[in-house]
């Protein structure tokens, strides 16, 4: 009960900030517009995939590509803190000890919902359609939000451990580049290398963005013969995001105790 | 009395550097401890391990009754942390900031939003309160911070080093509010690097160097321990040094300390006016003209460079 009311409280926090940072606007509102525009639209209409056309294939990777930009958000919101020494105040009050972190995750997953429902609507007006109807759909939005939620928790962990805004935008950057552009989110994997293909397919991304593909019917035809992640993305995707989230979360707890310990 | 901050043989070592080696304090209830030391001396490790940020490595410590290491939820109940940087959220409003953090302190949403607007309105805040903290001048940051720290009417404040880069003015208004605290029965440790500061507050002094305690006491015993008040007499030029001496020398049967450069002559007074009186004559009838001759107190910057090594170039 306390922590829910502790909670809410730093929810609130952040969501004045998104009313009071106008980057931190534009983050959730033009950026992933400008992403569905830019992927889907400039690359959409130069390659093709067999059994779908690219715009359709490319708008759960672009969804996915957004909710790993959370890394980046929570990290340094996180760093933010931890500077100016906002932490140090929070640490000195008798609140719950995860609080802080999970105040913050839930909103950057806040913020990530009105992402998609920017990126849904400009996907929808550029002809993306979703054939598996409305509660498939969902579930899908569902998994891509559960992945941001791992993201952010993984965020906090590098805003805790690199505390400044310069090292947490490389490590996040260094991060989430080969996550995104090894994996399916831009293309079938079909037409790569065998040592390649795996290592894409073995890409959690990958999982995720084969599932959404799946439960949004964006699917494309391809050769088959794939890993398991990309053979029953549903299953293995949550359980990925699981387990990234079961060896993420206790460790930015424990770093977030250890993080003013200077 | 009843004791209110203690700690015991506090140890904290990052690494190879001892950070501290063994401090002991201990503040009674309503009264404030200055804690006095060169930057890198430990002070602020040693609030933070006090205010439950830190755990020491070694020694035991116990605020308003709780033990640090075992209860830091009951240490934090009661407790107010002031650190050396305001630590506020910039983009919320005064008001938002101390609301925040009056909810995070189990007030509920009414208490804290009647809390925040006694403290704003006591602490002349009303007129900020709904700008955003990042528009705010110093000053107004460290009041706003320090509201924040009064935010659940503590029983104990840690002020580490709350004035520091202010300017006069703001310094004396958060010396008035320091002072309503104790008055209140608030038991106050804060640290310091300025001397008047801590002469002009603390009840008692800790002199902190190195990581350790190395004087504690009244501002008043810390004085008597280098030495009482002192006569100086400042010589035109150094001809007249060696007459001065023998005057001085004859009056208060010691040896004066020189001070060459500033041709400056001292001698520890005992009996304050009658020597005061004789060592005039005594000048005065070996004709050394003095172009200063004056009365002085150990101030508590002599105290701490005598303790912490350094030297006022004055000791004899």
């Amino acid at each position: 009960m306390e922590l829910v009311s502790d909670v809410s409280a730093l929810f609130g926090r952040h969501m004045r900030h998104l009313a009071r940072i106008p980057e931190k606007l534009l983050s959730v509102t033009l950026m992933p517009v400008a992403y569905v525009i830019v992927f889907g639209v400039l690359f959409g209409s130069a390659i093709s995939v067999p059994g779908s056309d690219y715009r359709s294939y490319l708008m759960a990777g672009i969804f996915t590509q957004m909710m790993l930009t959370n890394v980046g958000n929570t990290a340094l919101g996180v760093a933010g803190d931890l500077d100016n020494g906002v932490v140090d105040r929070f640490r000195s009050l008798p609140m719950s000890r995860s609080a802080v972190l999970i105040g913050r995750t839930l909103s950057d997953v806040a913020l990530a919902v009105i992402a998609c429902v920017a990126m849904a609507v400009v996907g929808y007006l550029i002809g993306w359609r979703v054939h598996q109807g409305i509660p498939k759909a969902i579930a899908g939005f569902g998994i891509l939000l559960l992945l941001g939620y791992a993201m952010s928790w993984l965020g906090a962990l590098i805003g805790l451990l690199a505390r400044s805004a310069e090292a947490v935008n490389s490590i996040a950057f260094m991060l989430v580049m080969p996550l995104t552009f090894l994996s399916n989110a831009f293309i079938p994997l079909d037409g790569l290398p065998g040592w390649l293909r795996l290592l894409c397919e073995w890409n959690p991304v990958s999982a995720v963005v084969a599932a959404c593909r799946e439960l949004f019917g964006n699917t494309s035809t391809g050769t088959g013969k794939s890993a398991l992640p990309v053979q029953y993305p549903i299953p293995l995707s949550l359980a990925l995001i699981a387990l990234l989230l079961a060896i993420v979360v206790p460790a930015a707890v424990g770093a977030y105790r250890k993080a003013a310990a200077r | 009395m009843e004791i209110v901050i203690e700690a015991e043989g506090i140890r904290k070592r990052y690494g190879d550097h001892e950070a501290l080696r063994g401090v002991d304090l201990s503040v009674p209830a309503g009264t404030l401890l200055g804690l006095l030391g060169p930057n890198g001396a430990g002070k602020t490790t040693t609030v933070r391990v006090l205010a439950t940020l830190l755990e020491a490595d070694e020694g035991r410590a116990s605020v308003a009754g709780y033990d640090v290491r075992t209860q830091p939820r009951e240490v934090r109940r009661r407790i107010g942390l002031t650190g050396q940087y305001a630590a506020l959220d910039e983009r919320l409003t005064g008001r938002e900031n101390l609301q925040l953090i009056g909810v995070l302190h189990r007030l509920g949403r009414r208490g804290a939003k009647t809390r925040a607007d006694v403290l704003l309105d006591r602490l002349d805040l009303g007129q900020v309160a709904a700008r955003p903290v990042k528009t705010y001048s110093g000053g107004t940051r460290r009041r706003l911070d320090l509201a924040a720290s009064l935010i659940a009417d503590p029983k104990v404040l840690f002020l580490d080093e709350p004035t520091t880069g202010l300017d006069p003015t703001s310094r004396l208004i958060l010396w008035d509010m320091i002072r309503e605290q104790l008055a209140a029965g608030v038991t106050v440790l804060m640290t310091t690097q300025y001397l008047e500061e801590a002469d002009q507050l603390a009840d008692r002094i800790a002199v902190i160097d190195g990581g350790r305690v190395i004087a504690d006491g009244t501002s008043d015993e810390l004085k008597a321990k280098v030495g009482g008040e002192r006569l100086e007499v400042t010589v035109q030029d150094d001809a007249a040094i060696p007459a001065a001496v023998t005057a001085l020398r004859e009056v208060t049967a010691m040896e004066p300390a020189v001070e060459r450069n500033g041709r400056v002559l001292s001698v520890s007074l005992r009996d304050q006016l009658k020597t005061v009186a004789e060592a005039a004559s005594a000048l005065d009838a070996a004709q050394v003209r003095p172009i200063g001759f004056a009365v002085r107190r150990p101030s508590l910057d002599d105290v701490f460079l005598a303790l912490t090594g350094g030297t006022t170039g004055k000791e004899g």
